[in-house]
């Protein structure tokens, strides 16, 4: 077996219902030993160092296209790599989540190359659309790098949501599969971004923690999916009832927000007294 | 039906000629470089695409097709003369083809077109407009070859013109881009970067003119053979070296210490992949690739094998 492979995230990533060529690569780059290894490191986290508790991943279609729409908490993509992984190790079958990450890793050496034999492109609607008709599983975070720079007080509310998310689910057809992402903002509590610094090293910004460095905590983070939206459309819709379905993603997740952090203030109260 | 094909004393030219023959139709080239061992009944014309005694070809010969594989794509070229070449002979070809009754003519092009670069989409649909331009300027003179043909579709009604983006080739020819990059021992590549690269047969490139002359084909279509894999990849494959450079000492080794000299523009498509959406060429043709990875480096590595 390879260096740093563990056995049973290599069985998982065999079990993926993806085409592979001969030497284990599929159609966008992603390879069956790079996921493997990088599934391995993230197992541990995702066992060991956080406590990752997913709730509703049956209503996550288990083959076919979908889109997987969620709130950014904390920096870093963590997020993005918690929802993967539990998609990974929690989902049966097994199933790849082709995220789309921000342009800039593109030109950072190792960037494009990591992430591309992960499955993740950069993102580009024709990507999106691309996936979804070849029935992959797409995740979208629809507040964009402003969501990702949420501070600590900010952690559980919602920014502005980009509408273009919904356009390609009606034109590819696909269900919506809100979800809600909760601790980002308390395993890298955010309280402020440089943007210069961030510049100096290629990021749009670099979060700072009380502690300095943006290295996440070890705590508990929650996953809540819920049942598919299915719009009807065809994506050419105006403006105005794009917006009107965004919203009602919107509302879900802010909802889905509000009972999860419900339930971890009651953990978090019972647990004290 | 009679095919003329400029550039017939290439690699490719001389595989397209054989497919022709073997399909029952008859072949004339134009080239400026001999083919001593061409097949009996085709005819070698010694001339160049841009100058009368081409024309006088198209005048006496009278053929029903062209295929125009005339463009110069290697870089080592000086640019001024590339030019010449690649636009005004494809102007050349197209305008004495519009007055000598030609019925079809087929552009050869390629997937440089689309061009490398972080932010374009990994599978170029023929509608995505040419980036190369101005990550790869000195490309440009095949883009607007590309372009140019691509206009033949509007201005000469009655040409059926059809413009074929091949991605790289590879195989028994052992030449073009791809081959001569791998064919050392070692081979440098930029760290931290490792694209996908699509390429192809030489044999299914030239299947792909014979089938997209027998059906007459109309416009522009991407071709490419099995799905591209990542560079590391074929180089491992290929049972050569790779030795990744970072691009600031890439970009200073160029044309020194062994290295190829190349435009600075060429180190894009080293990080960045140009890959294709090639369904409707499939679809318009029924396409299939004979040749899968395996057999396109077995016949590759048998012509080019590791240098000792």
């Amino acid at each position: 077996m390879a260096w740093l492979v563990d056995d049973e995230i290599m069985d998982r990533v065999e079990q993926l219902e993806i085409d592979f060529n001969r030497y284990g690569v599929d159609a966008y780059g992603a390879s069956k030993k790079g996921m493997a290894r990088a599934g391995t490191v993230m197992a541990w986290l995702y066992r060991n160092y956080f406590h990752v508790s997913v709730h509703g991943i049956e209503h996550v279609p288990k083959r076919g296209r979908g889109m997987l729409v969620g709130n950014h908490s904390g920096g870093l993509a963590l997020d993005a790599m918690i929802v993967t992984a539990s998609m990974m190790l929690e989902a049966e079958p097994p199933r790849l989540v082709n995220a789309m990450a921000d342009k800039f890793i593109e030109r950072v050496p190792f960037g494009s190359m990591i992430l591309s034999r992960l499955g993740q492109l950069t993102g580009l609607p024709e990507h999106a659309l691309r996936l979804l008709n070849d029935e992959r599983l797409l995740m979208v975070f629809p507040e964009g790098h402003h969501g990702t720079a949420k501070l600590y007080g900010d952690r559980n509310s919602l920014v502005r949501f980009g509408t273009g998310f919904v356009r390609l689910a009606l034109r590819a057809k696909a269900p919506i599969v809100p979800f809600a992402f909760i601790g980002g903002g308390e395993a890298i509590p955010t309280i402020a971004n440089l943007e210069r610094t961030g510049k100096l090293l290629g990021l749009p910004y670099l979060p700072v923690t009380p502690y300095g460095p943006p290295l996440p905590r070890p705590v508990a983070l929650e996953i809540y999916y819920s049942e598919p939206m299915v719009f009807e459309g065809t994506g050419n819709e105006e403006d105005r009832v794009i917006q009107g379905y965004v919203d009602q993603v919107r509302d879900r997740i802010a909802e889905l927000i509000e009972r999860g952090v419900r339930i971890r203030k009651g953990r978090g109260e019972a647990s004290q007294s | 039906m009679k095919v003329l094909l400029t550039g017939i004393s290439g690699s490719s030219g001389r595989l397209v000629t054989h497919k022709l023959l073997a399909a029952g139709h008859q072949v004339i080239g134009i080239d400026r470089r001999p083919w001593p061992e061409a097949p009996a009944g085709v005819s070698v014309h010694k001339a160049d695409v841009r100058k009368r005694s081409a024309e006088e070809v198209f005048r006496t010969e009278r053929p029903d097709a062209v295929v125009h594989m005339a463009t110069v794509t290697h870089l080592a070229r000086r640019s001024e003369d590339r030019y010449q070449i690649n636009l005004q002979g494809t102007r050349a070809v197209f305008d004495h083809s519009n007055a000598y009754g030609v019925k079809q003519v087929l552009f050869v092009g390629r997937h440089t077109f689309y061009g490398a670069s972080a932010a374009s989409p990994l599978y170029h649909g023929e509608d995505d407009p040419p980036q190369s331009v101005n990550v790869f300027p000195e490309l440009s003179d095949l883009v607007a070859a590309d372009l140019y043909a691509g206009s033949a579709l509007w201005r000469y009604e009655n040409l059926s013109t059809c413009i074929l983006r091949f991605c790289y080739t590879l195989g028994p020819a052992c030449s073009g881009t791809l081959a001569s990059y791998l064919k050392g021992k070692r081979v440098p590549t930029v760290l931290g970067f490792d694209p996908l690269f699509q390429f192809m047969h030489d044999d299914d490139l030239a299947t792909a003119i014979v089938l997209a002359l027998d059906k007459s084909l109309r416009g522009v279509f991407n071709v490419a053979g099995p799905s591209p894999v990542p560079l590391s990849v074929v180089i491992r494959e290929a049972g050569r070296r790779q030795i990744p450079v970072p691009e600031v000492m890439f970009r200073l080794a160029m044309g020194r210490m062994g290295f190829p000299r190349l435009p600075q523009g060429a180190i894009a498509h080293l990080k960045f992949p140009v890959t294709m959406n090639t369904e409707a060429f499939r679809e318009a043709t029924g396409f299939a690739h004979e040749h899968d990875h395996a057999s396109i480096i077995r016949d590759f590595l048998s012509v080019c094998p590791v240098p000792s």
